[in-house]
């Protein structure tokens, strides 16, 4: 009774925070955009542009308002979803991330798959023989994958499968030439509801090398992080029970240490989701994956700022969600979390 | 339980000291490449990281050019040489900055509570929360190019972790009697601060420090990558990484192959210190608790 009444107190202040993060990181990037040196109107026009295009330029923009109106205007359009438009070609920042979003959640749930898979299968390796071989390459493995800068091992990867032994495209989301599936923006998903074989096979192929290359880079917190935490749950108390009381040693780690030191893991998957995102943005660059990342680089290098404004504010949203639905749902699973 | 603890210690200790020798080792290498390179291209021995007019494009590693050239015909291996006094310089700048901002807000914060330090938290919570790489990225693009601007841009990304350690740390050594004990001899909150709080609070940073700087190091290599960062005539392994994308396709592998693997070296070797740092300090620690019980 009483942890129900804490449960959905705790889960009150968390949904309340979250707007009020999402609130500081959107003020926040629009204050940045608008102090930083650099004129977007001469990112546009160049800087040999007539005064009264410029004039109209910037009147178009809003950007000849005060910063407080240009402040409201923004939030409002916030409100309504509407994050501006693009300098280079006028289209609305809403769609080019509508448009973009969806491949780049493929390549991420892709990537958070086989991360999960492949960091908890070799943190568990790990963990009958404390201090043993594979231990230390447990370690090593943990180290490494986080060491390895994600667009160099996307080279080497590309290097290796796609230029010397040619089994896989170099980049790019679907075969040149073809038309992919229409509907939700998600490849696999639209070639299976069509039942498209040649698509599904051809997005897969696409898929793969990205996705694993990234899950692969992202499973070391995973299996480091369930080491850690198993290494810690067979100090405790009851797994000194459960051996106490003869169990054999397999049996105490797979059926009594185990499930406990699952739970932080998925704390740890929430966290990964933002580095995640950081890891995405260079593997989908070195894989011209279209996805929003590629799409925020290519803004960078045009400085569109309403592009990168939109994009940030919503990947940041993104993460936010992310990481109070993880909270909750660990609140709410684990009897031990006190609020 | 408490002998399965410290058997597991005694024998955890050895490999985490090990890893952390290998480290040293492996930075001594990249802090002797930063002071020799360019003091030997200087008196001729090593050619001009940026010169490359003379020298045929894209030429596979040989015996004049060790790691072969670039698509300017530049010297892979003095370019990756170069790098490495670079990412050091950059990398250490970003983290001195954050531990000078991100250790006196969080000592201040813990140590005076109440709404000073709720809007800290939040501030600092929201920043720590959006990706690394994404926040230094906008940090970087607004910022512009040059080493300072890029330090900015890193250091901003990892203020919110000296920041919480600290001042969660303050908060419960402030709590303890040799501060009320202070308080009450009439010392003001500064000299406590200075006197009392900040050689407690202070424990945990060595290892941030590392992990951070290996961390920094990636994401300075980003940014390059990215377009971003340090200005073009300097010598930056991302950028390089960048540039070898496009010839990659055609499999040219070594403007691609040595600056990432000096990157990798360098994230390790300051990996590796940062987990011997963290398996000494914990030991330490733990040591420190027991005592009266061995007694």
């Amino acid at each position: 009774m009483t942890r129900g009444i804490a449960l959905f107190r705790y889960s009150l202040t968390r949904l309340l925070m979250a707007p009020l993060m999402l609130w500081l990181i959107s003020s926040l990037v629009f204050l940045l955009v608008r102090v930083a040196p650099g004129d977007p109107v001469d990112a546009v026009l160049g800087t040999r542009a007539s005064p009264a295009a410029r004039e109209a330029m910037r009147a178009r923009l809003g950007l000849d308002q005060p910063l407080l109106n240009q402040y409201f205007d923004f939030v409002n359009g916030l409100f309504h979803g509407d994050l501006g438009n693009a300098l280079s070609n006028q289209e609305p920042v809403s769609g080019i991330i509508a448009r973009t979003l969806p491949a780049s959640m493929e390549l991420g749930i892709s990537a958070l798959l086989i991360a999960s898979l492949l960091g908890l299968m070799v943190g568990f390796l790990g963990i009958f023989r404390p201090e043993g071989k594979l231990d230390l390459l447990g370690r090593i493995y943990g180290i490494g994958t986080y060491a390895l800068p994600p667009f160099w091992a996307a080279m080497l990867v590309q290097l290796l499968f796609a230029v010397i032994l040619g089994w896989l495209p170099v980049g790019g989301r679907f075969p040149p030439g073809e038309v992919p599936p229409d509907g939700t923006g998600f490849l696999l998903l639209d070639s299976i509801l069509e039942g498209n074989w040649s698509a599904l096979n051809g997005a897969l192929r696409h898929l793969l090398l990205p996705a694993s290359t990234l899950g692969f880079l992202l499973s070391g917190i995973f299996s480091r992080s369930l080491q850690l935490n198993l290494s810690r749950t067979l100090r405790s108390d009851y797994v000194e029970a459960a051996r106490s009381r003869g169990l054999r040693e397999k049996d105490v780690i797979v059926n009594h240490a185990l499930p406990n030191s699952l739970l932080p893991v998925l704390t740890i998957a929430g966290i990964t989701v933002a580095s995640l995102i950081g890891g995405a943005l260079l593997i989908e660059v070195t894989f011209s994956w279209p996805g929003i990342a590629l799409r925020l680089q290519e803004a960078i290098n045009q400085r569109d700022y309403p592009v990168v404004q939109g994009i940030v504010v919503v990947v940041a949203a993104l993460v936010v969600f992310i990481s109070v639905v993880v909270d909750l749902l660990v609140a709410a699973l684990d009897p031990r979390v006190t609020y | 339980m408490g002998f399965v603890f410290k058997s597991n210690l005694i024998r955890s200790a050895p490999l985490s000291y090990r890893i952390a020798r290998w480290g040293a080792l492996i930075l001594i290498f990249y802090l002797l490449a930063a002071f020799i390179t360019p003091f030997l291209s200087l008196v001729g021995f090593l050619p001009d990281p940026n010169q490359g007019l003379n020298n045929p494009i894209y030429a596979p590693p040989s015996l004049s050019h060790w790691c072969g050239t670039d698509r300017l015909g530049r010297d892979v291996c003095v370019r990756t040489l170069e790098g490495s006094g670079v990412a050091l310089q950059v990398v250490l700048l970003a983290v001195t900055f954050a531990v000078f901002v991100g250790v006196p807000a969080g000592m201040i914060s813990g140590y005076l509570g109440g709404a000073i330090d709720r809007m800290l938290v939040v501030i600092m919570d929201t920043l720590y929360t959006m990706p690394v790489l994404l926040l230094s990225v906008v940090l970087a693009f607004l910022l512009g190019r040059g080493i300072l601007n890029a330090a900015a841009a890193l250091c901003v990304v990892y203020v919110p972790q000296y920041f919480r350690v600290v001042r969660n740390q303050t908060a419960q050594v402030k709590a303890e009697l040799f501060i009320e004990a202070a308080r009450s001899i009439g010392a003001g909150p500064l000299w406590i601060m200075r006197k009392y709080l900040f050689r407690n609070v202070i424990t945990s940073i060595p290892v941030l420090l590392s992990l951070n700087a290996a961390d920094a190091v990636l994401v300075l290599g980003g940014l390059g990558f990215l377009g971003l960062g340090l200005p073009e005539s300097v010598p930056e392994w991302g950028s390089d990484l960048n540039m070898a994308l496009t010839a990659l396709p055609t499999g040219i592998w070594w403007t691609a192959f040595f600056p990432g693997l000096a990157m990798f070296g360098l994230v390790i070797a300051l990996s590796f210190i940062g987990e011997g740092l963290e398996a000494w300090i914990s030991s330490v620690n733990y040591s420190e608790r027991i005592r009266p019980v061995q007694n």
